[in-house]
C-alpha cells in the first residue's frame, strides 16, 4: 500500500485546514494532501479512491486545482456499489462541467445506471444528469429518460421529469417525444410529480409551438381544476407554508396557465375564474402568499385582456409598494415596470408612492423606482416630477447621482415643452451635479441655447450668476465661460431682458475677471481653461477697454506647462498683436448651431466620429480624462461642407478646433493627412510622463492653420503667420511627423539582446542608430518585482558634440514611468564619456504583460535639431 | 433554467457550498464568487434581500453565520426563490437537527445530497421536507448496509470519508 495515502482521515484534514492561521500554511496542507492523492491515484489505489475524492471536493471548494481527480470519479461511477457511484456521481457534478470532454466517457456508466435495479442508482444517475448532461449525452440517454417518466416510484418520476427539461433545452427537437409522458403527469397527485410535471410541460411549451398548442387544447380546464383544488385545500402539514398548501405548486401552475393564456382568449377565458379567486383570497401577510400574489398578477397581466381583473392586479401592486418589506417594496416597483406597457393610467395613479421610493435607503429600490418615474412622465408631468427629482437630487447620496442626473438631463431633454424651461432645468442640474453630466449632454445644452436667439442675454446673465456661486461643477463652468465668450456683450448690456429677471450689474472688466478665474482655478481641468482662454480671446474684440488685460493674461499662459495653453495662449497673442485685421472675422460669434442636424448625427452615424476618436487613447498632462468633442466637431464639420463665405468658414473651422481644445483627432476637420494627427497622439503620450518639461512644439498647430483647404487670404496669411512665428520648432514640421509616424509602426528601434546567461537582468542595447546608442541596465529590489530600475546610458557614435540632449520615453496605461534628470544635456563626441539617466518603471500586469517603450531622443548638432525615435520591444520577459 | 447558481458563503466570505446548474468556466466561477461575496456581504440589514448583478438577479437570505445565495433570471419569481432557500434550510435542519456552519463543513458532502434532493438542473424537485429526509435518510442507510455488508476496513474507511 502506497505509504502516503494511507495518511488523513477527510475530517482531519477539514480540520487541519480550519486550524491554520494564514492562507500560505493552508496552502501547505493542501499541497501535502494533493500530492498524497495524487500519489494515490498514480497507484491506482481502490481502498482509498473514494476518500480522496471526497477530499478533493474540499480542495476544489477552497478553489484549488481539481482537475487531476476527474477520472477518479468516472472510476468510481463505474464501480458496482452505490456508496461509491454515489460519492463519485457528486464528485462529477462538482469538478465537471459539461464542456470537459472528460464527459463523454461517462455516458455509457450513466445509460446502465438509468436501467439499473436499485432505483436509488437510477436516481443519481437523473440527478447528474439533469445537472450537467451536454447536447450530444441528452441526445445519447433522452429514451432512457422518456421510459423513466413513467417509473413505479414517483421519485424516479420527478427526477426524470426535471432530467427531461435539461434534454429538451439542450436538444430543442426532441420536444414531441415528451409532449405525451408529459401531460400525463398532470393528472398525478404526487406533489413533487406534478411540480416537475407542470414544469416541464412549461419548458416544452417554450421549445415548441406544437407541444403549446397540444396543451392548450387538452390540459387547460385540468390545471383549473388542481389549482383551484390546490387553493381550496383543508390544512395539510406536509406542504404547508405560513397557511398556504404549497405555494411552489401554486407558482408553477400559474406559470402554466399564464403561458397557455398569452394570446388565446378562450384559453384566457377559461381561467379568469381561478385567478380572480387566488388574486383576491390568498393571504398577502407572509413571504409565501406573496410570491403567489406575484405570480398570479404577472399572470393576470400577460393574458388575453379581462379589465376587471387587471383592476385586480394593479391594485395588489399598490398594495406591494406600501408594504413595510423592502422585498415587497422591490418586487412591487418591478411589477409595475411591467404593468406600464398594460395599463399607464392605473400606474400613474401610484406616482407619489413610487417617488418616495426613489427616495428610499436601498441601492436595489432606488434603481427600480427611478427608472420606473423615468417610464412615468410625459408631457404633462414633467413639471412636477422634474422639480421632485431635481429638489431629491440635492440630498441624494453620490454612487446615485449620476444615475439620477442622467435620468434628469434625459426627460428634460425629451418633454421639454419651453426652451427658457429647459435651460432653466440644465442650468439647476448642472449647478447640483454637473460633475456627474455627460459631455453630449452639456453639448447638447450649448446648441440649444445657440439657437435660443432671444434667450441668449437671459441665458449668459444667469450662468454667470450661479459660476459667481460657485466654480465646483466643472461642466457649469464649462457652458457658463462659453456663453460668456459668445455672448459676453450681452451680459453687459442686459440685453433682452426677460420680465422676470433680476436686473444685473456686470461690468466689461467683471467678465473678465470671472474668465480669469476660471483659467487660474486649479481644480478645473484643462478643457475648461481651453475653453476660457478662448472666451478671452474672444472677449478681446468685445470689450475694447479690456483688451489690454486680456492680452496680458493670454501672454502669462505662454509659460504654462501644459502644452495646449501655451501653444494656444502664443498664437492668441500673435493674433492679437499683428493680426488686427483678422481677429474681429476670427472672433465673430459662432454661426447658430443646426440642432436637427446634431440629433441626427447624434442618433445615426456618430459612431465613426467618436470610434475614431476614443480609439486613440489620450493622456492629457493632468491626467485628466479627454473628452471626445466629436459631436459638435462634427456639426462644424458640415458647416464647412457647405462652402459657406469665407469669413464664416474660416471662423467655423477655427471655432470647431476651438471647442475640440481637448485636441481630440476626430476634430481635424477635413482629414488634410493622417501625420499631424499621429503626431500629436504621439506628443501627448510622450508628454503624458509629466516629469520633463515640454519640448517647444505644437503639432496641433496644424489642425488650425493647415486645415483651410480653401485658399482665402485671411487663412493664407494664418499660414504664413506659422511658417515665420518662432512658435514651430523642428516638431511641428510635417517631416518630423511623418517620423513619428515610423515610431508608431515600431521599426524605429534597432535592437539586440545580450545572449549570455550572466546577470539576472542582462543589459539591453536599447536603442542604436548610426549616431546614437542607448543601453539599458536592469535591477529590481528585493520584494518589490513589479518595480524595475533602468539606467539609460547614452553614447555619442558620431564625431560631433550634442548639445541640449534631451531623452523621453513614453509608456502604455499598464505601466508607470518616473524619469530622473539625466546626468546631463551634453554628449562628448566620438563615445568620449556618456549621459546616464535612471527610470523607475513600474509594471501592474506583472507576470502577465512585459515592458514596452517608446522613445524619443532630441538634440542639438552643428546647430542643427536632431529628433531620433523609436520604440523597444525587446525587454527581458519577466521585468 | 430557472436557477442558474446556488451559493453558500460564510460571513467572512468562505466559500461552503457551489452548484452550477447553467456553464460557467473555472475562471468564471472563481471571478463570480469574487464579485458577489464582495456585493452581498457588504450588503446593509436592511435592505432588501436582492442584487442586480451583470444583467441577473442574485436572490440572498442570511441565516446565522451563512448567507444563502440563489441567482436567477431578471424576470424570476424574487419572493419564490427565498421561499426555496427557506426549503434547503429547513430540509437542513430537520436532517442535521438544528444545523449550524460546522455541520455544513464537515458534511458538505450531505448538504450537497440534500440539495441534489430539491434541485435538479435549477428546477425545484420536492416541495415536502419530509419526502426529501426520508429520501436522503433511505440512501444514507444504504451506505451503512454496505458497510456492515462487508466488515471489512475497506468501507470503515469509505463511512469515514463520508462522515
Amino acid at each position: 500500500m502506497n505509504p502516503f495515502s494511507s495518511g488523513t482521515r477527510l475530517r482531519d484534514m477539514i480540520r487541519a485546514i480550519r486550524a491554520c492561521k494564514t492562507a500560505a500554511e493552508e496552502r501547505a496542507v493542501v499541497r501535502k494532501e494533493c500530492a498524497a492523492i495524487r500519489a494515490a491515484i498514480n497507484e491506482n489505489d481502490q481502498d482509498y479512491r473514494h476518500r480522496n475524492l471526497a477530499k478533493l471536493m474540499f480542495i476544489h471548494m477552497l478553489g484549488y486545482p481539481t482537475h487531476f481527480g476527474q477520472m477518479e470519479c468516472l472510476k468510481l461511477i463505474a464501480s458496482t456499489g452505490f456508496p461509491e457511484k454515489r460519492i463519485g456521481y457528486l464528485g462529477l457534478m462538482l469538478l465537471l462541467d459539461e464542456r470537459q470532454e472528460v464527459l463523454m466517457l461517462v455516458t455509457n456508466s450513466l445509460k446502465q445506471d438509468l436501467n439499473h435495479s436499485n432505483q436509488y442508482i437510477v436516481g443519481l444517475a437523473l440527478c447528474a444528469l439533469g445537472n450537467i448532461s451536454s447536447a450530444e449525452m441528452a441526445r445519447d440517454l433522452a429514451p432512457d429518460v422518456e421510459r423513466l417518466l413513467q417509473f413505479r416510484d414517483p421519485n424516479i418520476r420527478k427526477k426524470a421529469a426535471l432530467c427531461s427539461i435539461r434534454i429538451i433545452k439542450k436538444v430543442p427537437d426532441l420536444a414531441e417525444n415528451f409532449m405525451h409522458p408529459a401531460s400525463s403527469l398532470l393528472k398525478e397527485k404526487h406533489h413533487g410529480v406534478l411540480i416537475t410535471g407542470v414544469q416541464l410541460c412549461t419548458d416544452l411549451c417554450k421549445v415548441s409551438s406544437e407541444a403549446l398548442e397540444y396543451f392548450r387544447e387538452n390540459c387547460i380546464e385540468g390545471l383549473v381544476k388542481t389549482l383551484r383544488d390546490i387553493a381550496n385545500s383543508p390544512y395539510s402539514p406536509e406542504y404547508d407554508i405560513a397557511g398556504i398548501t404549497d405555494p411552489f405548486l401554486h407558482i408553477r401552475l400559474l406559470k402554466l396557465l399564464r403561458i397557455l393564456g398569452q394570446g388565446d382568449a378562450g384559453a384566457s377565458d377559461c381561467m379568469t375564474d381561478i385567478l380572480a379567486q387566488v388574486a383576491s383570497r390568498t393571504e398577502s401577510n407572509k413571504n409565501a402568499g406573496n410570491a403567489i400574489l406575484y405570480e398570479c398578477v404577472e399572470t393576470i397581466m400577460s393574458i388575453e385582456d379581462n379589465g376587471g381583473l387587471r383592476v385586480l392586479a394593479i391594485n395588489i401592486l399598490g398594495r406591494f409598494l406600501s408594504n413595510r418589506d423592502n422585498n415587497i417594496r422591490y418586487v412591487g416597483l418591478n411589477m409595475l415596470m411591467k404593468a406600464i406597457m398594460v395599463d399607464a393610467k392605473a400606474v400613474q395613479r401610484h406616482r407619489a408612492t413610487i417617488l418616495e421610493c426613489v427616495k428610499d435607503s436601498d441601492a436595489s429600490i432606488q434603481k427600480r423606482a427611478l427608472e420606473l418615474v423615468y417610464l412615468l412622465v410625459n408631457e404633462s408631468n414633467v413639471k412636477p416630477l422634474t422639480k421632485e427629482l431635481i429638489e431629491y437630487l440635492e440630498v441624494s447620496n453620490q454612487e446615485f447621482k449620476g444615475d439620477i442626473t442622467a435620468k434628469i438631463c434625459s426627460l428634460v431633454e425629451k418633454f421639454s415643452p419651453a426652451k427658457i424651461w429647459y435651460i432653466d432645468q440644465m442650468l439647476k442640474v448642472l449647478s447640483e451635479a454637473g460633475n456627474f453630466v455627460k459631455d453630449e449632454v452639456w453639448h447638447a445644452l450649448i446648441i440649444v441655447i445657440s439657437n435660443a436667439s432671444d434667450l441668449h442675454g437671459y441665458t449668459v446673465r444667469a450662468l454667470y450668476r450661479v459660476f459667481q456661486a460657485s466654480t465646483e461643477q466643472e461642466s457649469l463652468v464649462r457652458v457658463a465661460v462659453w456663453c460668456v465668450g459668445e455672448y459676453g456683450d450681452m451680459l453687459v448690456n442686459n440685453v433682452g431682458m426677460l420680465d422676470i429677471e433680476e436686473p444685473i450689474t456686470v461690468t466689461e472688466s467683471d467678465a473678465v475677471d470671472a474668465m480669469e478665474v476660471a483659467i487660474k482655478c486649479q481644480r478645473l481641468g484643462l478643457t475648461t481653461k481651453a475653453m476660457a482662454l478662448i472666451a478671452l480671446f474672444k472677449l478681446s474684440s468685445r470689450f475694447p477697454s479690456c483688451s489690454e488685460r486680456i492680452k496680458d493674461i493670454i501672454v502669462q499662459n505662454k509659460r504654462s506647462l501644459v502644452l495646449e495653453l501655451q501653444q494656444r495662449s502664443i498664437e492668441f497673442s500673435c493674433i492679437l498683436q499683428k493680426h488686427h485685421n483678422i481677429r474681429s472675422a476670427l472672433v465673430e460669434r459662432m454661426p447658430i448651431l443646426d440642432e436637427a442636424t446634431f440629433t441626427g448625427r447624434k442618433a445615426g452615424s456618430l459612431p465613426t466620429a467618436v470610434s475614431a476618436s476614443s480609439i486613440i487613447p489620450c493622456n492629457l498632462p493632468n491626467g485628466i480624462a479627454k473628452p471626445a468633442a466629436a459631436p459638435i466637431g462634427d456639426l462644424l464639420d458640415l458647416s464647412s461642407d457647405d462652402a459657406p463665405p469665407a469669413p464664416v468658414s474660416s471662423g467655423g473651422d477655427f471655432l470647431q478646433d476651438l471647442l475640440g481644445v481637448d485636441l481630440s483627432p476626430a476634430s481635424a476637420p477635413s482629414g488634410t493627412s493622417q501625420s499631424p494627427k499621429t503626431g500629436t497622439d504621439v506628443l501627448l503620450d510622450l508628454l503624458s510622463i509629466g516629469t520633463l518639461p515640454p519640448v517647444q512644439s505644437s503639432s496641433s498647430a496644424i489642425d488650425i492653420l493647415s486645415s483651410s483647404h480653401d485658399n482665402k487670404a485671411p487663412v493664407a496669411n494664418l499660414n504664413g503667420l506659422a511658417s515665420h512665428s518662432s512658435l514651430s520648432a523642428n516638431a511641428t514640421s510635417p517631416a518630423s511627423s511623418a517620423g513619428m509616424m515610423d515610431l508608431l509602426n515600431g521599426t524605429g528601434a534597432i535592437t539586440q539582446k545580450h545572449e549570455e546567461n550572466g546577470p539576472a537582468y542582462p543589459s539591453l542595447v536599447a536603442y542604436e542608430s548610426s549616431t546614437l546608442r542607448m543601453t539599458f541596465n536592469f535591477s529590481k529590489q528585493p520584494g518589490n518585482p513589479q518595480t524595475t530600475f533602468i539606467q539609460a546610458t547614452f553614447t555619442n557614435l558620431s564625431p560631433n558634440v550634442y548639445n541640449g540632449f534631451l531623452f523621453q520615453a513614453a509608456v502604455p496605461k499598464f505601466l508607470q514611468l518616473h524619469l530622473d534628470p539625466a546626468s546631463s544635456n551634453t554628449l562628448p563626441a566620438s563615445g568620449n564619456g556618456s549621459i546616464t539617466q535612471c527610470l523607475k518603471v513600474t509594471n501592474t500586469q506583472h507576470g502577465k504583460k512585459s515592458l514596452v517603450m517608446r522613445i524619443r531622443i532630441a538634440y542639438k548638432t552643428n546647430d542643427k535639431d536632431v529628433l531620433e525615435e523609436g520604440q523597444i520591444n525587446n525587454f527581458p520577459r519577466d521585468l | 433554467m430557472m436557477i442558474h447558481f446556488v451559493l453558500l458563503i460564510s460571513r467572512q466570505g468562505k466559500v461552503r457550498l457551489t452548484k452550477w446548474y447553467s456553464t460557467y468556466s473555472k475562471k468564471e466561477r472563481s471571478k463570480v464568487l469574487r464579485e458577489l461575496s464582495g456585493v452581498i456581504l457588504t450588503r446593509g440589514p436592511r435592505l432588501c434581500n436582492f442584487v442586480e448583478w451583470r444583467g441577473l438577479k442574485v436572490v440572498y437570505k442570511r441565516y446565522a453565520s451563512l448567507y444563502f445565495c440563489m441567482c436567477i433570471d431578471p424576470d424570476g419569481n424574487e419572493l419564490e426563490i427565498l421561499e426555496i432557500i427557506h426549503h434547503y434550510v429547513e430540509v437542513l435542519d430537520r436532517y442535521f437537527g438544528s444545523v449550524c456552519e460546522l455541520d455544513l463543513i464537515y458534511n458538505f458532502h450531505k448538504a450537497y445530497y440534500i440539495l441534489d434532493e430539491i434541485l435538479i438542473s435549477g428546477e425545484l424537485q420536492e416541495s415536502s421536507k419530509r419526502t426529501v429526509v426520508r429520501s436522503v435518510a433511505a440512501q444514507d442507510s444504504l451506505v451503512e448496509a454496505a458497510k456492515e455488508e462487508t466488515g471489512s476496513t475497506i468501507s470503515n474507511i469509505i463511512a469515514h470519508a463520508a462522515k
